[in-house]
């Protein structure tokens, strides 16, 4: 897929003179122009959420740059919404959550993509797919119930509740991948007396890199920002990820609409930070998880 | 897609194919590690899954607050459900800002997708910046949105003269879908793009150029070559598109918290809303039931509209 992002596609808008086959160079200014025109409505709302947040609570409000930088917003807001704490557990969420997904859905994908002529393999991709059917509204209820009774109303239990229940989307996202894969492959190893599992670990896994690359950005991004199942399934304010301490002490913060906003920028600002360094990275792997 | 397409070339024991018994599944041995590999993640996913699935069914005809005693009650709670305005309303939000996501997502994102595989500028630069919505919590953004809405918005309304932006959207009863939409289209527009530039780059360019020899313009050559030839690309994200539309939930929370006046509940934030705080615990459950029959129902027609329309 980066190759195919880079790749000129000759299809232009507003080009009605014949294309030419190979490096057409013609800039379309126009529709550069309308595009980024089009790109403000993501960045103003993003520079708006900066300077407010450096700002007085009695100067926010408007689009100007702060006549003081106030940095201090950040110290107060982050000792108010006990941000280490949140921050640290939706880090250890996300990971422990992105590594158990990869370690484990793969090889259930694999299994199911290299049985799917047998009825029983068949069922159980239906069984998996299915579940992406099955709005989480419709379960939260039970779910945030049985999660209590057994005392998984803890970043444990949300680690489990993600790495199973991301299982049906991830499996529809893999098996293509994994079918990709020649079967002569293993059956050379297999003739070498190398086992199921090991062929797995050793063959099959490591060929998965670049989709085991778009289940960990997917996993990730729905683990971090994530809302409606920690607020469901999480019963201990200690254990507040971060977006449920931005819902939980919303109204904390009163008419210091800086303070808020220093907030909301110390809880988006981690996902952001990676995003610009890996961006093109994440854009390719989600984007391959669109192809199947 | 391709992967529920079946692949009897898939046997890897080394015995020659036998004659084919009448099933279209093969008889062959499957070596025990395939199973140990799926089936314990089948029973935890019925454990997680279908478990609070069928629960949630059987609580739905309970009178159960979530605790404590109680009582099998028939039907009850669905007729109530019939005859519960609030349920009724919130159903018919839901519906109309569905509808109104999916159409402004799939029209801008397509728009958008088209754009960025042009011939534009600082094209990777763009679709980077497109994308960054999709990398934000909802509710984190929706915070940021809600402000903007109540504060600097309502100002430029105000110095410019324009009636309906002077007071805040947010609490104008009328119009408090509006900024929902809006946060739910601005960051569903990001995902939906890479899926139409995903389709988008399957389309071989030699078909543009046969095009452009015969003088085709701009426009046809979106209607007649480019639209068909990512049909599944549409079908696919229309269906997400709805789907999440029809969850609208963390938006509600962030900008109106169901409000003013009730106006912008979604059934998920009833559920929500009613079942765990409100002591409706078996009466949401039931709508949770009813909310997926309806769901189920709505992606059975999509696929079933759009899925034969694709082949034709």
């Amino acid at each position: 897929m980066t190759t195919a992002m880079s790749t000129l596609s000759t299809e232009g808008s507003a080009n009605d003179k014949p294309v030419k086959y190979h490096r057409d160079h013609n800039i379309n200014w126009w529709l550069t122009g309308l595009i980024g025109v089009l790109s403000l409505t993501i960045l103003v709302p993003l520079y708006f959420a900066i300077v407010t947040a450096l700002k007085t609570p009695g100067e926010a409000g408007t689009f100007s740059l702060p006549s003081t930088w106030q940095w201090q917003n950040f110290i107060d807001a982050a000792n108010k919404v006990n941000y280490p704490k949140a921050a640290m557990n939706s880090a250890i969420i996300t990971l422990v959550a992105v590594a158990l997904t990869l370690l484990t859905n793969t090889f259930v994908a694999y299994a199911v993509a290299r049985n799917m002529d047998k009825i029983f393999f068949r069922l159980l991709y239906y069984f998996f797919i299915a579940a992406m059917f099955v709005p989480f509204p419709v379960i939260m209820l039970p779910l945030a119930k049985q999660m209590g009774s057994w005392h998984l109303d803890n970043q444990l239990g949300l680690v489990i509740l993600y790495t199973v229940l991301g299982l049906g989307t991830n499996l529809f996202i893999v098996t293509g991948f994994i079918r990709s894969i020649p079967i002569s492959l293993e059956e050379a190893a297999r003739i070498d007396g190398a086992s199921t599992w090991r062929i797995f670990w050793k063959i099959i896994f490591p060929l998965m890199g670049p989709i085991n690359a778009t289940l960990a950005i997917l996993t990730a991004l729905w683990a971090w920002n994530d809302f409606l199942m920690p607020l469901i399934v999480l019963t201990d304010q200690t254990n507040q990820t971060i977006p449920l301490a931005q819902y939980v002490f919303s109204s904390q913060f009163a008419t210091n609409y800086p303070m808020a906003f220093s907030s909301y920028l110390m809880a988006m600002a981690p996902i952001l930070i990676v995003y610009i360094f890996a961006q093109k990275w994440v854009v390719g792997g989600v984007m391959r998880g669109a192809v199947k | 897609m391709s992967s529920a397409t079946m692949r009897p070339g898939a046997s890897e024991s080394a015995e020659p194919a036998k004659k084919r018994s009448m099933s279209a599944f093969s008889d062959r041995k499957v070596d025990s590690a395939y199973y140990w590999m799926a089936v314990p993640a089948a029973v935890l996913f019925a454990v997680f899954l279908y478990v609070p699935f069928i629960q949630g069914i059987a609580y739905s005809f309970t009178n159960s607050q979530g605790y404590g005693n109680f009582k099998w009650v028939g039907f009850k709670n669905y007729v109530a459900l019939f005859s519960d305005g609030r349920v009724g309303s919130a159903y018919m939000f839901t519906f109309f800002i569905a509808i109104v996501i999916t159409v402004l997502i799939n029209v801008l994102a397509m728009f958008l997708a088209v754009a960025l595989n042009g011939k534009i500028a600082f094209k990777n630069g763009f679709r980077a910046i497109f994308f960054v919505p999709y990398t934000l919590g909802v509710l984190v953004i929706g915070y940021v949105f809600k402000y903007i809405f109540m504060t600097p918005l309502p100002a430029l309304g105000k110095s410019l003269h324009i009636a309906w932006l002077a007071d805040p959207l947010i609490t104008n009863e009328q119009y408090s879908w509006v900024p929902i939409v809006f946060l739910a289209v601005w960051q569903g527009v990001a995902y939906s793009i890479l899926i139409y530039l995903a389709g988008l780059q399957t389309i071989d360019d030699q078909i543009y150029e046969a095009a452009a020899i015969d003088g085709v313009n701009a426009w046809q050559n979106f209607w007649k070559i480019t639209f068909p030839l990512i049909g599944p690309f549409f079908t696919i994200n229309l269906v997400l598109t709805m789907k999440n539309a029809l969850g609208t939930f963390d938006q509600v929370v962030a900008l109106t918290d169901g409000g003013p006046n009730s106006a912008t509940e979604t059934v998920t934030y009833l559920i929500w809303k009613g079942g765990l705080t409100g002591g409706e615990y078996a009466y949401q459950t039931s709508n949770a039931v009813l909310f997926f029959i309806v769901l189920a129902i709505i992606a059975f027609i999509q696929l079933k509209f759009f899925g034969d329309r694709e082949k034709v």
